[in-house]
């Protein structure tokens, strides 16, 4: 089923009368989610991407804008009829039933036509849980589960009626880190086994860009950019979304632009043809940095972190809004110890962007590097 | 912990409330529990010398009196009706209450406003409420002439007024009264017991039930009231054995002779037996109130047990 939103904004009205102003949670929001894939909305806390799922949920109404199942519009629905599943932040399992009973649950409200036998209740709630590798745990109480186990009772019980959509708050945020990783590859084999079209929101970069077929990264309620995980971190639209994306994150210098060359400092560190004589923010990826004792960036140098595969290269530049510079280089270039260490730089990996607005500024990237 | 180098002063600073408890507490305890084994004990008899020999006549006393078992059916029958009664009216309450925003917090004061009312002065309110001045034998010229405002409502639709406490007046019309006034009287402490309950329930568990369909009955019935279940179990353990010790509500509305002018002690319950024996006959009276401990020990065993059995915690 795709989902598509139509220019959806939740505004709240503001709790204090006399302080005033309200809250745009989400604004004009739109966006097309394609059939059985997983889309992850990412985002710092209050960017608006809870708001944003429990409005496709229907346990939030929106203020304005609408919402499409398929062909259907669903905005007016309320949430027990758009066959949603969601699964809570903190599973919301209900703590008197057993796995059975809370699997079960849902299937038990179905009522008239779509009433199922008890046996085929049963079936499925055991379908679900199979699924999520739990049906040995059917009778325990979810008090006798450790976290991971919770969250898999509470994806059975969202999946186990058959959604039409699947969304997820903040699915691993209650797992401890081996967990996380473990967890979000099971995400991603019951999305891909079932075919549902999933939506799930997460603050973590790296968690929304390793299971997700499409990010959406959002900022105080508006939507920054949409794309697939790779484009996105390539291509960033802003500053926020280079900064936002990425660990180590982007490394962030004041420059400037002046005769279709960009400045750092004082250095002349790349060609950037195109773009008018202007002061910027240069966005550099760690992995965009070359060793090069002859290259143009010349920064102080801290320290030198072997990772194994990779070394990490710990400076300092005057113009660099980052506390330090880190490069991340391939452990065969050696480092020489030394006061100083010089870059030069790979430009599909430098990002301009203005100062008034911090959106990107392309320049021709010439292809002799 | 305390160093035993100083505990002497933390024993001084129990000292006035573990004296005030020996005193007033353990003391009767201890008293009743001797006053009820000597055989036919009366304070002033003990005090002008006599000597009572150990044994249970006290008890079987008081099982062969034939007011104890009126009593004792009486705050049977009280407590039956009026704890489920009482129980389901104030979840009810307590879940339109919490369910409600506007206002909720002055109707909160006005459910509470009864716990903290004077029993007697309720009583003698609701004695007049339910009042009526006449006869209801209706002889060929007599005229009925009601006073109290639920006869004259109940007239006002047409019906007959009923004789609901004054002579003359039924057992069952008693009762009803009585069971008006005491679930009237339990209700605030339990709506305020029961409303802190529910919102104390995450709100989570009504968005998931909301978002599988789940209808009101079913959120009702399998999510708010097994949650709200140990809520449930406090306060019905709590009123059995409030109900066992009723006794103010009755005088509230009958006066100390506990029944209807005509037919004295018809609606005496447990505790106006015991004080009832208290003026002269001291070993009755610490009898009863043992076995009165006694049933109030087993209902709430009882109790404890079916609780331990359908509440989740």
């Amino acid at each position: 089923m795709k989902v598509e939103l139509q220019n959806l904004t939740k505004i709240f009205p503001s709790r204090n009368k006399k302080a005033g102003g309200e809250v745009v949670a989400v604004n004009d929001f739109t966006f097309t989610i394609p059939d059985g894939k997983l889309i992850g909305l990412l985002g710092p806390s209050g960017c608006g991407k809870s708001t944003t799922l429990y409005m496709i949920s229907g346990l939030q109404k929106p203020s304005g804008g609408k919402i499409f199942f398929g062909d259907d519009d669903v905005t007016e629905l309320a949430a027990e009829d758009r066959g949603v599943g969601l699964v809570f932040q903190n599973y919301a399992l209900y703590p008197h039933m057993t796995v059975k009973q809370n699997i079960l649950f849902p299937l038990q409200n179905l009522k008239g036509a779509d009433k199922l036998p008890k046996d085929v209740m049963l079936e499925r709630a055991y379908e679900a849980a199979k699924l999520v590798q739990i049906d040995e745990l059917m009778d325990r109480k979810p008090s006798e589960l450790s976290g991971g186990q919770q969250q898999r009772v509470a994806i059975a019980r969202a999946l186990v009626k058959m959604p039409k959509v699947l969304l997820l708050d903040e699915p691993l945020s209650n797992l401890d880190a081996r967990l996380r990783l473990q967890t979000r590859e099971e995400i991603r084999r019951i999305q891909k086994e079932t075919g549902i079209t999933t939506i799930f929101v997460t603050h973590d970069q790296e968690e929304a860009m390793s299971i997700s077929d499409l990010i959406v990264v959002m900022k105080l309620g508006v939507v920054q950019q949409i794309g697939k995980p790779q484009d996105v971190y390539d291509n960033p639209t802003n500053l926020f979304v280079a900064k936002f994306l990425g660990t180590p994150p982007v490394n962030v210098f004041e420059g400037s632009v002046k005769g279709g060359k960009l400045y750092i400092g004082d250095a002349a560190v790349l060609e950037t043809p195109g773009v008018d004589d202007q002061d910027v923010f240069v966005g550099i990826r760690p992995e965009g940095f070359i060793l090069d004792n002859n290259g143009p960036l010349t920064c102080k140098l801290n320290s030198v972190e072997v990772m194994g595969r990779d070394v990490s290269v710990v400076s300092t530049h005057s113009a660099s809004l980052n506390p330090v510079v880190r490069s991340i280089i391939d452990a065969d270039n050696q480092v020489a110890a030394g006061a100083t260490v010089s870059y030069s730089l790979k430009p599909h990996k430098v990002f301009l962007f203005g100062k008034a607005d911090e959106s990107r500024i392309y320049f021709g990237v010439k292809s002799d590097g | 912990m305390v160093e035993s180098k100083h505990s002497w002063k933390a024993w001084i600073y129990l000292a006035p409330a573990i004296v005030l408890l020996l005193i007033f507490t353990v003391w009767p305890i201890i008293n009743t529990l001797r006053m009820a084994f000597l055989e036919g004990y009366s304070t002033m008899g003990a005090v002008g010398g006599a000597t009572y020999e150990f044994g249970i006549g006290n008890f079987k006393q008081v099982l062969e009196y034939k007011d104890f078992l009126t009593c004792l059916g009486n705050t049977m029958l009280l407590c039956v009706l009026t704890v489920p009664i009482s129980t389901i009216l104030a979840l009810l309450i307590a879940v339109c209450l919490n369910a409600i925003k506007p206002l909720q917090r002055l109707l909160q004061t006005i459910f509470f406003l009864p716990y903290v009312t004077n029993s007697i002065a309720i009583g003698m309110v609701f004695a007049a409420m339910f009042n009526m001045v006449g006869s209801a034998f209706g002889g060929e010229n007599e005229l009925i002439i009601t006073a109290g405002i639920i006869n004259n409502v109940l007239g006002f639709f047409g019906m007959d007024p009923v004789n609901w406490i004054n002579a003359g007046s039924s057992y069952g019309a008693n009762m009803v009264v009585m069971v008006v006034y005491i679930v009237w009287n339990a209700l605030p402490f339990k709506i305020l017991i029961l409303l802190g309950g529910l919102q104390s329930i995450n709100k989570q568990y009504y968005d998931a039930a909301k978002v599988d369909g789940t209808s009101r009955r079913r959120v009702f019935t399998r999510i708010t009231v097994p949650l709200l279940s140990p809520m449930l179990a406090y306060v019905v353990i709590t009123d059995f054995i409030g109900g066992f010790k009723e006794y103010s509500s009755i005088v509230g509305i009958f006066g100390e002779d506990m029944g209807p002018t005509g037919d004295p002690r018809r609606l005496n319950t447990m505790v106006g037996f015991i004080y009832d024996a208290l003026a002269n006959h001291q070993g009755r009276a610490s009898a009863a109130a043992l076995i009165l401990f006694g049933i109030i020990f087993v209902v709430t065993l009882i109790n404890l047990y079916v609780s331990k059995k359908k509440t989740h915690y």
